[in-house]
């Protein structure tokens, strides 16, 4: 049985990334576009010169660290929804320490980051996870909440404390910023930055946390069962409250990452960045482990880059295109007990 | 005092209607045990739906166009929620999941298809919109009538009236009764011969009903035309009335009142002495605030049906 269940580990997301392709095909015929046309134009968007392929890297960064962001609180039964609100604090938080401060670079950047990560920690993390602990409050409503009051806050701090009435800060000091001239330069000046490291880095400490630590075997304890985690003397309280704030922790990174590294400045958002909503997905295709974390997170970073060149312009494909498919295959990934009923029924005929 | 009340009031239902309507069905679809994140897209879906019909039937149906385009929104809704309702009542889908890929498909499926048909962003603004009106004899009472009934629209009241039928119907019908016993304990009801399956899809597709006839009411009278950024986060609102209304049709439609007059109060508020110092960014984050402080216990604690967002698997534990 544990085989099978690897087995369907693997072959569940991949077939829900297969269904979710070809409905994308047929919604292209529907709509009276040609689907080789619009796959091959999606691919040259993410793969067609160093350029895009160091977009495409880019893209992928903050993609990998929301989806870590929501797996790992997955991993004690958590749903951390609210990684949209925790990116644009870490945001916030990082681009602030960025501009604020004076220092050479090896201070200057650790702390900028850190402070995305500790903003994205306290907020995603402590809040939630204290009231969900402590008096029971379902998390998911709680962080939905928290990602409006982000997304105003951070609004009301940048055109009032950051600037003046302005709708985007000053560019942060070159001491506290990701882009590197070298990745740049070998992929046609790409906004590529140094942050698919720190992104890669964080996948490993997730793993190693949930695989190799007592800590991680307590939050997979409680993750499996609350009462008898509690029952065999484990913490649970403290066990939901650090493991949001680990999650909210790499959402606020993920901010970082687009603050220090993509943008280097931080904007009015008339809406969400739709980061944290993709991490959901990006954790879900990549059933809450780490390195299937990265691998979705780069499936998506395709996507995403693919879509936005010459799909619209050469094969006439809305971007959306692509929105639709990922919602598709979160569908399939969600609803994955018929993907296994069905692949049960075909290994019962095969016999 | 009186013109203060004259501006704010009609404002308030202005704003309120979408989100009374939409967090209705949010009460159906929770009080049978099904999670709904989704409200946003059923919104999204049924802003699209009465805009691009009102866009494209403003020539025949004259000034019937935007009632019309609403119940057109309100099928396609019906039919949209189905897919939320599939996966989470017959595949046992997680909810939340399946519900934040409800909203990521309708503004998927919603923009796409805007880009395909009119090869822009957005669409134009229509033509055949909502306007306000007068309500005949109520609007002649002194002093009630100004205030409540005049230069409103009509889909505010269609709103109250409908929180009331929901009360009726969850509280004082056989049906309802059966609805959130499923809701509350689905084995308790499955043994009394409650089909749990059916009421949860019927529930859904309420809350589809009621969120497409949302959307739709929204982007008739508020905004006009269909773009990415019509509906952001009104059905996230909605979510919230139900939960500080405690899942109850009239204290949703009383949230969504109270969150109304918040947004409007941002509106308005610079006109009024008083008001005109709260920062803005305080009347934007009120409603999500409250209702934190609402879950939390500090405002009469919210208690949600005890099985909502468990999938009933027939013959577990």
């Amino acid at each position: 049985m544990t085989s099978n269940n690897k087995l369907f580990g693997i072959l569940v997301p991949v077939i829900s990334v297969i269904i979710g392709l070809l409905a994308g095909a047929v919604i292209m015929l529907l709509s009276g576009h040609n689907p080789i046309e619009g796959y091959a134009a999606l691919w040259a968007g993410a793969f067609g010169d160093a350029y895009t392929i160091g977009e495409t890297i880019r893209r992928s960064t903050p993609l990998i660290l929301t989806g870590l962001a929501v797996a790992f609180a997955f991993k004690s039964g958590l749903f951390n929804i609210g990684a949209e609100g925790q990116v644009i604090v870490g945001w916030l938080a990082a681009v602030w320490v960025g501009l604020a401060m004076d220092a050479p670079m090896i201070i200057h950047l650790p702390l900028a980051i850190l402070a995305g990560a500790v903003a994205g920690g306290i907020w995603g993390g402590f809040l939630p996870g204290f009231l969900k602990a402590k008096l029971g409050v379902h998390e998911v409503i709680i962080t939905i909440m928290m990602n409006y009051i982000a997304l105003f806050v951070t609004n009301e701090i940048i055109r009032s404390v950051l600037t003046d009435q302005a709708t985007s800060t000053e560019a942060i000091a070159g001491t506290a910023s990701l882009a590197s001239p070298w990745l740049q330069s070998i992929t046609f000046y790409s906004r590529m930055h140094y942050g698919i490291l720190i992104a890669l880095f964080a996948a490993f400490v997730m793993w190693f946390i949930i695989e190799r630590t007592t800590y991680g075997y307590e939050l997979k304890a409680v993750g499996y069962n609350r009462h008898a985690s509690n029952y065999s003397g484990m913490n649970v309280s403290k066990n939901i409250i650090l493991s949001m704030v680990i999650g909210g922790a790499f959402a606020g990174l993920a901010g970082a990452m687009e603050g220090l590294g993509t943008y280097g400045s931080i904007s009015v958002m008339s809406g969400f960045t739709n980061l944290g909503f993709d991490g959901i997905a990006v954790a879900l295709l990549g059933s809450n482990n780490a390195l299937g974390v990265v691998l979705a997170g780069l499936l998506f970073g395709v996507l995403k880059e693919g879509a936005g060149g010459e799909m619209p312009t050469g094969a006439g494909v809305p971007t959306e295109l692509v929105d639709i498919i990922i919602a598709l295959i979160i569908f399939f990934v969600a609803s994955s007990y018929i993907i296994r009923w069905v692949l049960l029924r075909f290994k019962k005929e095969e016999k | 005092m009186f013109e203060v009340l004259q501006s704010i009031i009609p404002t308030v239902l202005f704003y309120s209607a979408p989100l009374i309507l939409t967090a209705l069905g949010g009460v159906f679809s929770e009080r049978s045990g099904v999670v709904n994140i989704g409200l946003e897209g059923l919104m999204v879906m049924g802003a699209f739906v009465g805009i691009v019909f009102n866009l494209t039937f403003a020539d025949v149906f004259g000034m019937w166009t935007p009632w019309i385009s609403i119940l057109v929104a309100t099928a396609i809704g019906a039919i949209f929620s189905i897919i939320h309702a599939v996966a989470s009542v017959t595949f046992y889908a997680n909810q939340v999941v399946s519900g934040v890929a409800i909203n990521m498909l309708a503004l998927g499926i919603g923009v796409y298809l805007t880009k395909v048909w009119y090869d822009k962003g957005q669409t134009d603004m229509v033509t055949q919109p909502f306007y306000t009106t007068n309500i005949p004899v109520l609007s002649d009472i002194p002093f009630i009538g100004p205030i409540f009934f005049q230069g409103v629209y009509i889909t505010s009241y269609l709103a109250i009236v409908l929180a009331f039928v929901a009360w009726y119907v969850l509280y004082k019908t056989p049906f309802g009764l059966r609805l959130r016993a499923v809701g509350e304990h689905p084995m308790a009801a499955d043994t009394n011969g409650i089909k749990v399956e059916k009421m949860r899809y019927i529930a859904v597709i309420l809350s589809g009903v009621l969120g497409g006839l949302g959307g739709s009411v929204f982007a008739l009278t508020i905004a006009s035309n269909f773009s990415h950024s019509t509906i952001v986060g009104q059905g996230f609102m909605a979510l919230a009335a139900v939960i500080f209304g405690k899942w109850h049709p009239l204290g949703a439609m009383g949230a969504a009142l109270f969150f109304g007059l918040a947004q409007s109060l941002s509106v308005v508020s610079a006109g009024i002495p008083l008001l005109s110092d709260i920062p803005q960014v305080l009347l934007l984050i009120a409603p999500y605030v409250l209702t934190i402080l609402a879950l939390a216990g500090f405002i009469g604690r919210a208690e949600a049906p005890r099985a909502n967002g468990v999938p009933y698997i027939k013959g577990g534990r």
